[in-house]
């Protein structure tokens, strides 16, 4: 059912002033990511760039593109970025809590994901322990979010909640782990705050990442947390999303599962809707320059990110 | 055991003429025959106004499909040996060869130069030919240049990238095989458009490329209007040169020129001569000079031992 409706999203017609919208959109609700063993400064000095002005061209185009964003990184890289993004409006997250299995003692990752905040990350994605969810110790991996929630609304810092749905099997599963961590975040008052809590598909590591079908899932788990609070918690599907129409999916998704009748949905938006992708930004910004300049670029037209 | 009783009685069913089957003539894109996305067809008619076929009619946005997937086609199509580029152009031939009769039928179906035979011959002797330049080439374009110092220097050619092939309506078989086999023999991918006029024999030459083990996206193939396609192809920043017969007419090569001056994309309109039954000669047609085109020189230094 979820996977008939999710696909029932691609048959929208999205074109001209919508499109145009829509990918810049799209574009500004990207986080940057990179997360590889062989990240360097100098990688994640680059990504800032690409971060801050996602086209360097712009002067080109009718209006300049927006900045992503946020910029995603592990830990240890987030102490370099940190100077590099300050007052330009690109967040700062960095993955933690012992991404991307979390298979570390639970005072690791709180050390962990303290240690991030104190070098500057704006915002942190942790990882729940999958392992004890799927055996079924709920309270367990209930209370490693609440944890951290609470380290993260002390601090006022954003947490994302990885479900790592490639993992979980079942919608079933995925729903009940959406459920867990919003009451978690819920309870420790973090989502007091529009925004401040996410719930996130995938690290990015585990196939498959955020299909349509397991992200429908979660946004309605986010509906209905609305309907029945009031409050706002952001969603960020990550890994496998690599064109921009598939993008525009997603947003389409999130309307028609969010928005009200009269149109409106408060998470179209950077502050409650996320793309976790590294490859994105540069379709989007082909499809951006091909609509307004009327040319077909190529792959070396656009920096690397 | 099927029953006689049975067989008997549906007999009357059968039916006694044999339905034609014709075959569908569709795109060539990264390695499969896709319809065009815009769903329109092209019109094919025979000297007597007569229609022979329906083709697609090839959009931008079919033209953007072929240069995303020879874009990626192409870098381990420049990787691959030389010989072993040579043994699938020549593959090519074979497989050409087998298909004499169709291609010829095709060609003499629309295009009435009479020499429909020759043709055809001419086009596989031409795989043949550039089959044999693959890993020879370097040594006749390249070189190593005279220097006084204690290093070398050398010059050697290199693939562009993707090229875009403009085939002419003479010889609507020949000229695109003139102008792909150079261009891939050099570890180029093609994005190919067709004759206009009788683009058939171009669609069968795909089935020769889709069973010669050329890896999917080197040659891609398209069927439709010059006048739409041309302004796109030159502007198109992933082409990185254009090869177009010299017979295509003045506007269309000035559409080339100039749309190309944007991303300097390298341009040329070839023909072996000025006669059109030059086509048809090995001698001028089976040169190193068409490679010329089809590649850029890099230079490098070298520091020697001594």
């Amino acid at each position: 059912m979820a996977d008939q409706r999710a696909a029932s999203f691609t048959k929208r017609s999205i074109k001209t002033s919508m499109k145009a919208q829509g990918l810049r959109l799209a574009l500004s609700m990207v986080d940057l990511t990179t997360l590889e063993g062989k990240d360097s400064p100098q990688k994640v000095a680059a990504l800032c760039q690409k971060a801050i002005k996602p086209y360097e061209n712009d002067a080109s185009l009718s209006l300049p593109v927006p900045h992503v964003a946020a910029l995603c990184v592990y830990p240890s890289m987030v102490a370099s970025a940190r100077p590099l993004l300050d007052g330009t409006g690109v967040q700062l997250a960095s993955v933690a809590t012992g991404f991307p299995s979390g298979q570390y003692p639970l005072a690791v990752r709180l050390r962990d994901c303290q240690q991030a905040i104190d070098d500057g990350a704006d915002e942190i994605d942790m990882v729940i322990s999958r392992g004890a969810f799927l055996s079924g110790r709920y309270d367990e991996v209930g209370e490693e979010i609440l944890r951290v929630s609470e380290l993260c609304r002390s601090c006022s810092k954003h947490l994302k909640v990885i479900l790592e749905t490639g993992e979980l099997e079942t919608y079933d599963n995925v729903r009940k782990a959406s459920d867990l961590a919003i009451q978690a975040m819920h309870e420790s008052g973090l989502t007091d705050e529009p925004g401040a809590g996410f719930i996130k598909t995938s690290t990015g590591k585990v196939s498959p990442a955020a299909t349509m079908g397991v992200t429908l899932v979660m946004l309605e788990a986010i509906r209905d947390h609305h309907r029945k609070t009031g409050q706002l918690v952001g969603m960020k599907p990550a890994g496998g999303i690599r064109t921009a129409k598939q993008s525009l999916h997603f947003l389409i998704m999130v309307l028609e599962t969010l928005g009200t009748a009269d149109g409106q949905c408060p998470w179209l938006s950077p502050h409650l809707f996320r793309f976790g992708a590294s490859s994105l930004a540069n379709d989007l910004l082909r499809q951006i320059v091909k609509r307004e300049t009327g040319v077909y670029t190529a792959d070396y037209d656009f920096s690397e990110a | 055991m099927v029953s006689a009783a049975l067989l008997h009685e549906y007999a009357g069913f059968n039916m006694t003429d044999r339905l034609a089957i014709t075959k569908t003539h569709k795109l060539f894109i990264g390695g499969s025959f896709p319809r065009t996305e815009s769903g329109r067809s092209l019109k094919i008619v025979d000297n007597s106004e007569q229609v022979v076929a329906h083709l697609c009619r090839a959009s931008r946005k079919d033209l953007r499909n072929a240069v995303e997937v020879a874009a990626k086609a192409q870098p381990g199509w420049q990787k691959a040996t030389a010989y072993l580029r040579g043994q699938i152009l020549y593959r090519m031939a074979e497989m050409m060869e087998g298909k004499r009769a169709e291609l010829a039928e095709t060609i003499s179906s629309v295009t009435e130069h009479g020499q429909a035979e020759a043709e055809v011959a001419a086009s596989i002797d031409r795989l043949v030919a550039f089959a044999g330049w693959a890993d020879k080439h370097q040594q006749v374009l390249g070189c190593a240049n005279p220097v006084s110092g204690p290093y070398h220097n050398f010059t050697f050619p290199e693939p562009i990238g993707v090229i875009a092939a403009i085939s002419g309506d003479t010889w609507p078989l020949l000229e695109l095989v003139s102008l792909i086999a150079p261009v891939i023999c050099t570890g180029n991918a093609v994005v190919a458009l067709a004759s206009q006029s009788n683009p058939i024999p171009a669609c069968i030459f795909a089935e020769v490329c889709a069973t010669s083990d050329v890896p999917g996206g080197v040659v891609n193939i398209l069927t439709g209007f010059r006048d739409e396609l041309i302004e796109h192809i030159a502007m198109h920043r992933q082409i990185g040169g254009v090869l177009g017969s010299a017979e295509l007419s003045s506007d269309e090569r000035t559409a080339l020129r100039l749309g190309s001056a944007e991303n300097l994309k390298r341009v040329a309109f070839v023909s072996p001569g000025e006669d059109t039954g030059d086509w048809l000669n090995a001698e001028l047609c089976h040169s190193p000079a068409w490679l010329e085109p089809a590649v850029e020189f890099k230079t490098i230094w070298h520091p020697s031992a001594s």
